[in-house]
């Protein structure tokens, strides 16, 4: 046998012919189809799947790789105001280091006997989460902001015994499909009115809908145009007058700076961990969190995992573990609360080592740097002819920009943009008719007052001048 | 040359202590992790700052986050790594039904690169050519591999495309008007509990259907239940027992033949990869878990993906966007005219994606099926030297064949020791091997899972059955050490009792301030 036929797969060491036939032996099997031989012929795939051959060569998979990959250009590459839900803050270099460790990237479903890493550092997520968010409790992540909000609202349906979930008719739109997916048909949901000059609720619509069968009021603040809900406290007393519940949807990178709304009555809080030293990915670095009080009845409610402290035979030893396992589907199946599985442990971790290592200085020091970017942008932006800011409302990192005076569609004003490698704001034309040629403009501290101006210059030159 | 490795079983092991503090018992007031830089000149003298905002909105109290030195919080969450077991350390064969692989490193390079980390998911579609191309591939060998004819990635985890299939069924009712008579989906005990509890999220009765003797479901049983209100079978197949169903074309027969919709939860593909597929077997739709069978890493539970895959007539209904290829460009296209809406964010975990696309490309068609191949092959190989450890059992279809999975019994060591399946467990992290404690439904008798994938040398897999082995052989002769255990571990027999009493479970760093007694 020359070497070449031995050669075995790299990932499959026992595809070596030598072993698989000598394992073949061992279990008594003439042939592999031996050994499906509960599987009928009439479904046995028996032609060859249309895929391309194989690359055992590392450095030939990773050549290709490579070239198809170098057809994207990063934010790295380019100037990007792009937000609407996933935002281009700097990741520290310890959350990638932390992350990429073999140990918590490769681990699973270990039992602190062998995970009480995982187990501790989730924990710990837990409890910066509840530090930064001034609440009790908060879980181990969830898939992102569209699931946790919808949990949330699930959960405000259990515990209120109520069908209905009213929601602040501007946020996104994807994330109300997910919202709606999840939901219904088990709950119903109403949309609310809102101001179009300040994106703010109606309170008038929220007063007239509140009733004994809605489970919980939903906004988001900042909302998802970017302005910040100044009525917090005010929907908090109607709703709780109702006996409803307060779900509140908060990005948690700006609660350093921003009130956290536990502190304006809500009874539950979520969002997205993406903004916590998780890079972006696509969108596919989303992590979700929900957060209460200590209350059993609402603890009780939760379908995720929710690790706890506790004492072991060795005094001083502090032990993790799941509390209240049993709320779960894993025990119960149908009967659990919704489901769990795999979602964004990992996210979390990299939440975990972000919020120790920014601290309450860095976060507040961070929610200025943001803030005040935003404003030197807005103003920029509202200096050019024809462009004036969508909403009459305070904001954080992002913001409605109108452009309807410009005589220009957005499409246009971001085709111009590209050209001069800079991703404009996200086109809100197809998701808020009513707001014509507008976009949502977002800004981090990873983009520098040089690229802001040239930005502007750009536009100025397109749109004619300032 | 041609020495044979001699049988290990590693008694010195001993997992890293490093008797941590946790994070919040490291504060000291003025330390710092990362500095942030202020805004550049040229901006505060412009601005409004928070000047500009309401003061209800501004946080007057500082959140309670510890302020450590930089070089302390890395070293804080190595120590907390180096007390965790990757699968990468250890023969990961104990989670069975998790599918742990070999998680190739280079999949994790190409997932770090800016060219797939800082990409946000609304930029101009000609800025993203090169990861759209590897998700419509991605979706056009998923069609190959499952017979379906379009797939999406958007959900993010195995129960997120169970949802996903779920709510697509009940939108397939509703478009034909019978959303309201059809209320029952029907699955099977040993299928995932994730396809009971989605549907119950979704206002459905569900309906199970228990093992007959031979670990199967029946048609018997089936035809006993499917009917007008059938909505649609969740089912696995092969099932976590690793029996193979050869019945499953009659499932869905019946289930089509009643007028429902049959999906297929293939979380155990990983031994069936271009063996069988979906499309012979009837499914309308199935999905795979892209964290198991496609080798991405499972980080501790997720980031995941979920790959959720149709039949032509039911494209429609998928999530949107999906990625579609003309004159050769690749765009998202959201005009899907049923589409249940959105499962997740944007267009899923890419990163999880492109390494599932990378792992498919390393193997190509013929090693896909070698993979399948040897984690039979390694299964049943496991299968017979298990069986032969004292106390241990397969129960069900004896004699026969399984796929990639065995569902075991302590049963009978049980009966002869008193030691239990989960002693066995916590036992097995002192020699540096995981054994999975969960494996709902607890019918089996003092069950445990293994599931070898393809990823493990002969030797390895030898090395794990001698732990086995060692361990009943303490359970008859010397069962204290193994209902004591652990004895190598980051920390002792932990008190569960906290954890169930709500004046007592500390979820966060505050609840155990409230409640506990600060560590002496």
């Amino acid at each position: 046998m020359t070497v070449q036929a031995r050669r075995a797969h790299p990932y499959i060491p026992n595809s070596e012919p030598g072993t698989k036939a000598a394992m073949l032996a061992e279990i008594g099997a003439a042939s592999m189809d031996e050994l499906y031989a509960d599987i009928p012929e009439s479904l046995r795939f028996r032609g060859t799947l249309n895929i391309p051959e194989a690359l055992p060569a590392e450095a030939q998979l990773k050549r290709t790789l490579e070239r198809i990959m170098a057809r994207n250009t990063s934010c790295e590459e380019a100037t990007s105001f792009l937000g609407a839900g996933c935002y281009n803050h700097y990741v520290p270099a310890i959350c990638d280091e932390i992350t990429r460790r073999a140990e918590f990237l490769t681990a699973y479903a270990g039992e602190p006997y062998e995970d009480f890493g995982r187990f501790q550092a989730l924990w710990e997520y837990e409890s910066l989460m509840a530090e930064l968010l001034d609440m009790d409790i908060c879980n181990v992540p969830t898939f992102d902001w569209f699931q946790a909000a919808s949990t949330a609202l699930r959960m405000a349906g259990r515990y209120t015994d109520r069908p209905v979930a009213l929601i602040a008719g501007n946020i996104s739109p994807d994330r109300l499909a997910a919202i709606r997916n999840y939901c219904e048909p088990v709950m119903r949901l109403e949309l609310l009115g809102w101001d179009p000059a300040t994106g703010l609720m109606d309170l008038a619509d929220l007063r007239a809908k509140l009733n004994g069968q809605v489970a919980a009021v939903y906004f988001e603040n900042p909302g998802y145009l970017g302005f910040l809900e100044t009525q917090g406290q005010a929907i908090a007393d109607l709703t709780h007058a109702q006996g409803s519940l307060l779900v509140v949807g908060a990005d948690p990178n700006s609660l350093g700076l921003l009130t956290p709304p536990s502190q304006y009555g809500a009874d539950l809080v979520c969002g997205d961990i993406q903004t916590l030293g998780n890079h972006m990915h696509f969108g596919g670095g989303m992590g979700g969190f929900i957060a209460t009080r200590d209350e059993e009845k609402l603890v009780m409610e939760y379908p995720s995992r929710l690790f706890g402290i506790s004492t072991t035979d060795v005094p001083g030893e502090y032990g993790f573990g799941d509390v209240a396992y049993d709320r779960t589907s894993f025990a119960h199946r149908e009967k659990g609360k919704e489901f769990v599985g795999t979602a964004t442990a990992l996210h979390g971790i990299a939440a975990a080592v972000y919020l120790s290592l920014m601290g309450p200085v860095g976060m507040k020091d961070l929610g200025e740097h943001i803030l005040q970017k935003a404003q030197y942008l807005a103003q920029g932006l509202a200096s050019l002819r024809g462009v004036k800011l969508g909403l009459n409302a305070p904001y954080y990192k992002e913001f409605v920009v109108d452009f309807n005076g410009t005589g220009r569609s957005v499409a246009e004003i971001n085709e111009a943009l590209l050209k001069a490698g800079i991703f404009g704001g996200k086109d809100l034309s197809g998701e808020f008719p009513a707001l014509g040629q507008s976009a949502l403009w977002a800004v981090t501290e990873l983009v520098s007052r040089e690229e802001i101006d040239r930005a502007i210059d750009v536009l100025a030159a397109f749109l004619g001048g300032k | 040359m041609g020495t044979m490795r001699p049988l290990k079983v590693r008694n010195h092991f001993h997992q890293a202590k490093w008797d941590e503090e946790l994070i919040f018992e490291l504060h000291k007031p003025g330390e710092v992790g990362v500095a942030v830089a202020p805004v550049e000149k040229g901006i505060t003298e412009k601005v409004k700052g928070v000047a500009a905002l309401p003061p209800s909105m501004v946080r007057t109290k500082a959140p309670g986050l510890p302020e450590v030195g930089q070089m302390r919080v890395l070293k804080h969450f190595l120590r907390l790594s180096q007390q965790t077991l990757g699968a990468d350390f250890t023969v990961d064969i104990g989670q069975g039904t998790c599918t742990m692989k070999y998680s190739p490193k280079i999949n994790d390079v190409l997932a770090s690169s800016p060219k797939m980390a800082r990409l946000h998911p609304l930029q101009d579609g000609r800025t993203v050519q090169g990861l759209l191309q590897v998700m419509h591939e991605l979706d056009l060998y998923l069609r190959e591999i499952s017979g379906m004819d379009a797939f999406s990635m958007q959900p993010a985890s195995g129960s997120a495309a169970i949802l996903g299939m779920v709510s697509m069924i009940q939108a397939y009712h509703a478009s034909r008007g019978e959303a309201e008579t059809r209320d029952e989906i029907i699955t099977t005990i040993f299928s995932h509990p994730s396809d009971a509890a989605a549907a119950a999220v979704k206002g459905y009765k569900v309906i199970t259907l228990m093992q007959g003797e031979d670990g199967l479901p029946t048609v018997e049983d089936l035809k006993k239940v499917v009917g007008p209100r059938t909505a649609g079978l969740l089912i696995t197949n092969p099932e976590d027992t690793g029996i193979f169903n050869p019945q499953i074309r009659e499932f869905t027969r019946l289930v089509h033949e009643a007028g429902g919709l049959c999906g297929y939860d293939q979380a155990n593909l990983n031994g069936i990869m271009a063996i069988t597929r979906a499309r012979e077997a009837g499914f309308d739709m199935c999905f795979f878990n892209l964290h198991k069978t496609f080798s991405t890493p499972h980080g501790c539970g997720g980031p995941a993906g979920g790959a959720l895959g149709v039949v032509q007539h039911l494209r429609d209904f998928l999530p949107r966007p999906l990625v579609v290829k003309e004159n050769g460009v690749y765009r998202l296209d959201s005009d899907l005219k049923h589409s249940i809406g959105k499962l997740r964010a944007f267009c899923g975990t890419a990163q999880v994606q492109l390494r599932a696309y990378t792992w498919i490309r390393a193997l190509g068609a013929e090693g896909l099926k070698e993979a399948a191949e040897i984690a039979v092959l390694n299964n049943n190989y496991l299968l017979k030297k298990i069986t032969r450890i004292k106390g241990a059992s397969a129960p069900y279809a004896v004699g026969r064949r399984r796929i990639e999975q065995v569902r075991y019994s302590w049963e009978q060591l049980h009966r002869d020791t008193g030691v239990t399946t989960e002693e066995i467990a916590v036992r097995m992290a002192d020699f540096g091997m995981h054994l999975w404690s969960s494996h709902h439904p607890f019918i089996v008798p003092q069950p445990f899972t293994i599931e070898p994938t393809e990823s493990y040398s002969r030797e390895e897999l030898d090395e794990y059955v001698g732990v086995l082995e060692q361990i009943s052989k303490e359970a008859y002769t010397e069962p204290e050490t193994v209902k004591t255990a652990p004895h190598r571990s980051v920390c002792h027999h932990i008190h569960h009792d906290d954890f169930d009493d709500p004046r007592r479970w500390a979820i966060t760093w505050r609840l155990y301030q409230r409640k506990h007694s600060a560590r002496p």
